[in-house]
């Protein structure tokens, strides 16, 4: 039996700088609030397409199930959830880009 | 300590030259990724989680205080200002960003170290006894044997697409610090008959099928190493399976065709490889040996050591836990310890660094060593120099008095980090050294070793730790397993697991009630917690860290 679609969305590590980044509707963001929500499969098999093909600009393409019952995307799994912020033990990688905003 | 050759520095160079187009041919989008991923790999370049990880090898853990300057600059030009000292002798930078790799490298080049074969089905970095040539016990220094092996394995034609990786350690000691027994191949220098000679040790491992090494040669004439390891590693090279990479290890390959095939096929193996090392391998070791003959030790007064340890309290307890016997009167070795209390294990930052380096230079004959638990030893220092050298330390937050204790945690980088973990290594450690600081039951504690792993690949050691936890991924929630009775050391043992699997909530206090147990439990002071896990087994441990089952059953 098929089992339903959950939300996903596209993620990879950006090849130059190797952080976390996420697909939207014209590129890539490396905040995750601002990916693009997938909710059709067919239409994710496309967008993961799309992403392979980019292998100029990204690493290691996949689909990350997301939380997007608020609005925004939020991750549904721990690991999802570091990739988002950054590492526990200091305070580097996205979390301190956002503290300098 | 081993200089390149000519012929070493233009090989290093001309790597990196390599290197340095692949990474252009990879940015322009001439490699795929696909294409690009051994190459890196081959230099030591992995992607984690956040970012690119670039491992740097740290050959037998030997450093002077010139290439302990460079790791730092290398840190603050091109990282976030810190390293990360690993349990099999290198160092990582979590932060590297793709484009500055190959000059990080070229800088690494200019103090004669590299990144080669630190990653990849090769021979990796041989490791060696970070008290090799200082240790009281020692019967030789490992370390020209380990520098012999890897000019023989680095780009070695046959042993470049091994089925898996493959680690040799060496050790010059009957006390192994080493971990000889979870190695690929362990090198014990041992002694017959006044002939000086080889245990060699094979198929040790840990990851997900953790094995103890075995001896495959219980006494190898000292001149027949080379030819004797190229018949192991060429035996395994055709042996190996590559079928499936969880089965690949040698100790799989030993398990599976047994000791005595294995032993079999590596001695015919032998009888044609020997007559072809013509003895030149014979007078590069005598070369290098020269590189790595012993400062000259000085005699001083120890008045100022004797008058601090008297005195000064503080002194007196680091002096006792981190201060190890030298082979020379008048001499120590200083450990000196990467886990101050709430740290993350092994993390140095560039300041950290460079002070280090200046203590070796002022005090320490110019050699710094990286140590399996991840520590930094200055393996010379007059008796004398040692409060000046404690005053330092602390001044740079380095004087942590707990080296062998329950805060000198081995932690992997786990999910922090490392793209394959299952769960979180390093807060762990965290907040286990945190709590026992509280508690101020350390030093009553004793000896007493602690490994975290992120995952069953074991990178932190936790099946040889007395206390192994292993976290994974239990339905999405992070999940620590214990194992107890581990030993890395000569009398090595794989840890028994003690049930089910703690919270990351839970565990701190499940780790509290087994220490607190131990001390209720011990029939002395001096009775350590892996004599007393020896002497009554699992039982009274088990019950300490279930309570509730034992209330159930009654
Ligand atoms: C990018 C991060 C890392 C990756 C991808 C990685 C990968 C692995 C894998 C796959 C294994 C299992 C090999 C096998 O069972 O055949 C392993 C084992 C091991 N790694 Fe790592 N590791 C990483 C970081 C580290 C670090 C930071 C250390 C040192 C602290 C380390 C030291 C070891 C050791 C000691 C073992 C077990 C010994 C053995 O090979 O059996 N690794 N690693
Ligand atoms: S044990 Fe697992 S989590 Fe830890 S460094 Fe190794 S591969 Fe990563």
């Amino acid at each position: 039996m098929a089992r339903a679609f959950t939300p996903k969305v596209v993620t990879a590590n950006d090849l130059l700088k190797g952080d976390v980044i996420y697909q939207t509707a014209d590129g890539w963001t490396r905040n995750l609030a601002l990916a693009e929500v997938l909710t059709d499969e067919a239409d994710a098999d496309l967008r993961m397409i799309d992403a392979s093909q980019q292998t100029d600009r990204v690493v290691g393409v996949y689909l990350a199930d997301v939380d997007a019952s608020g609005g925004t995307p939020k991750p549904t799994h721990f690991r999802e959830d570091f990739r988002a912020t950054g590492p526990s033990n200091y305070a580097h990688g996205k979390q301190e880009a956002q503290a300098h905003v | 300590m081993y200089n390149y050759t000519d012929f070493d520095a233009a090989f290093i160079q001309e790597r990196n030259a390599q290197f340095r187009s692949q990474v252009e041919r990879r940015i322009d989008g001439s490699l795929t990724e696909d294409e690009f991923k051994p190459l890196r790999l081959m230099n030591g370049l992995y992607l984690q989680l956040h970012a690119y990880m670039l491992r740097v090898a740290i050959p037998y853990g030997t450093l002077n205080s010139r290439q302990m300057h460079k790791l730092a600059d290398i840190a603050d030009r091109w990282d976030k200002g810190y390293g990360h000292f690993t349990t099999r002798q290198n160092i990582q930078y979590n932060w590297p960003e793709l484009r500055d790799v190959p000059d990080m490298l070229d800088a690494l080049a200019e103090v004669q170290m590299h990144a080669i074969q630190t990653s990849g089905n090769t021979i990796r970095n041989v490791t060696a006894d970070h008290f090799a040539g200082a240790s009281a016990d020692g019967i030789a220094d490992p370390r020209p044997v380990a520098e012999l092996i890897r000019q023989w394995s680095t780009d070695h034609p046959e042993f470049q697409f091994l089925p898996r990786k493959f680690k040799v350690a060496v050790t010059g000691s009957s006390t192994d610090r080493a971990v000889t027994k979870a190695h690929d191949i362990g090198l014990r220098m041992v002694e017959r008959d006044g002939e000086a000679g080889f245990e060699v040790i094979v198929g040790g491992g840990l990851g997900r099928t953790p094995m103890i090494g075995k001896v495959l040669r219980e006494f190898l004439p000292r001149e027949d190493l080379l030819p004797y390891l190229e018949s192991i590693v060429s035996v395994y090279n055709v042996l190996g399976r590559r079928d499936n990479k969880y089965k690949a290890r040698i100790k799989i390959t030993v398990h599976e065709n047994g000791l005595e095939d294995i032993r079999a096929r590596v001695e015919e193996r032998f009888a044609l490889v020997r007559p072809l090392f013509t003895g030149v391998d014979q007078q590069m070791l005598a070369a290098i040996e020269s590189d790595f003959a012993a400062p000259k030790f000085r005699e001083k007064s120890l008045a100022t050591f004797e008058s601090a340890y008297t005195n000064d309290p503080v002194f007196r307890s680091w002096a006792d836990t981190n201060v190890s016997d030298h082979r020379a009167p008048g001499y120590a070795i200083v450990s000196i310890s990467l886990k101050a209390h709430g740290a993350t294990p092994g993390d140095a930052t560039s300041e950290q660094m460079r002070e280090m380096a200046e203590l070796a230079r002022a005090y320490g004959h110019d050699e710094l060593r990286i140590s399996h638990e991840q520590n930094v030893i200055l393996p010379h220092v007059h008796k004398s120099d040692l409060p000046a050298i404690h005053a330092r330390l602390k001044a740079a937050g380095l004087g942590t008095a707990n080296i062998g204790l329950i805060s000198d945690i081995i932690a992997c980088p786990g999910m922090d980090y490392c793209a394959l973990a299952t769960a979180r290594s390093i807060p762990i450690a965290q907040e286990i050294a945190t709590r026992f600081d509280e508690l101020k039951l350390e030093h009553d504690v004793g000896p007493l070793k602690i490994k975290i792993s992120g995952c069953i690949n074991a990178c932190g050691h936790h099946h040889v730790g007395h206390i192994g936890i292993l976290g994974l991924d239990r339905a999405g929630v992070e999940n620590y397993q214990i194992t107890l009775g581990g030993d890395g050391s000569e009398d090595a043992s794989i840890g028994e697991r003690a049930g089910p699997g703690f919270s990351a909530e839970e565990i701190i206090p499940a780790i509290e009630r087994l220490v607190l147990a131990y001390l209720d439990l011990r029939s002395e002071p001096a009775e350590t917690f892996l004599e007393t896990y020896r002497r009554l087994g699992l039982a009274p441990f088990k019950a300490a860290l279930y309570p509730e089952t034992q209330a159930n059953a009654a």
